[in-house]
């Protein structure tokens, strides 16, 4: 039996049920992220003290993860562009540009965890680095998650194309509203963590 | 056939002007990242550079929300379930802000 609306419009929404699914699914990823922002923001008013970001984490490798996961976000909307100019030769290049800086994000991370542990910092030292690595922690399974799902349409999901093109280009486009949503906390972590 | 090649071609149109915002919203993206490094090098009291690194990521936010993820031209039910989620958003961060002013059921 085919999934209904995945390429025909729902009269009743506007919308593809995958738009409106991957939509629902964001909206209870905010309050994932949210709840774990209450309690980072409970933490800190409640601490007797509490030390700046910068001076424990490192903060030119998190700007440079900034500026790779906000490239990555272009070339993720480019990738989507690109089929809607029927253009796939395109789309393999960004959506392969976009799976790539997802791997530098990722190493850069490496480097600074294992760099904090070398330094003896583990989450359970002190409440600053519980909520570093459990916030920058999810995220990065955020990060590894929309990997898998652009490596998927980059490789044996990009069979689609061939014989169901809009619905492709619906599910990169459901892919993407994910990826974006990564960037966007990435965006509101990075100056809560590493700068304030 | 015609009308067929117009559509085609205000299609494409449509895209490359997509395509246009997007560069512009990612080099837009790019200073206000140089911008929120920055001000935090000027060691601002705290309650001003909270103030000001949530209101540069809000603006950040809002454009890749408005633009890459096509918030600014999406339909009602979308803006519907986003704006549900921001009431419950709201509520889940005011939540530490009234325990600590001593609000109604904590009691120092």
């Amino acid at each position: 039996m085919d999934i209904p609306y995945t390429v025909e419009i729902r009269r009743d929404t506007g919308l593809t049920n995958g738009k409106i699914g991957i939509w629902l699914f964001l909206a209870s990823e905010v309050m994932l992220f949210g709840a774990l922002f209450a309690s980072y923001i409970l933490i800190r008013v409640g601490a007797p003290s509490w030390p700046r970001g910068d001076t424990i984490l490192n903060v030119p490798m998190a700007t440079f993860n900034t500026i790779v996961l906000i490239t990555s976000s272009v070339t993720m909307v480019m990738a989507w562009a690109s089929l809607m100019r029927h253009k796939f030769g395109t789309f393999r290049l960004y959506m392969g540009a976009t799976v790539l800086l997802g791997f530098v994000f990722l190493i850069v991370k490496y480097f600074e965890y294992t760099h904090k542990f070398h330094d003896g910092l583990f989450p359970h030292t002190n409440n600053f680095l519980a909520i570093y690595f459990t916030l920058t922690g999810l995220h990065m399974l955020h990060v590894m998650g929309g990997m898998a799902v652009n490596a998927y349409f980059l490789g044996p999901g990009a069979k689609l194309w061939k014989t169901n093109p809009v619905w492709f280009t619906n599910r990169v486009e459901n892919s993407g509203l994910f990826w974006h949503f990564v960037d966007l906390v990435w965006i509101f972590l990075f100056p809560t963590l590493y700068l304030l | 056939m015609t009308t067929d090649h117009a559509a085609t071609s205000d299609h494409a149109a449509d895209i490359d002007r997509h395509v246009r915002i997007y560069i512009t919203v990612f080099v837009a993206l790019m200073v206000l990242t140089i911008i929120t490094v920055a001000i935090s090098y000027l060691h601002l009291p705290i309650a001003a550079a909270v103030s000001v690194a949530l209101l540069v990521a809000t603006i950040k936010g809002s454009l890749v929300a408005c633009y890459f993820m096509h918030l600014i031209s999406e339909k009602k039910l979308i803006y519907a379930v986003l704006l549900l989620t921001i009431c419950f958003f709201v509520a889940l961060l005011s939540l530490p802000a009234i325990t600590h002013s001593n609000g109604f059921w904590i009691h120092e």
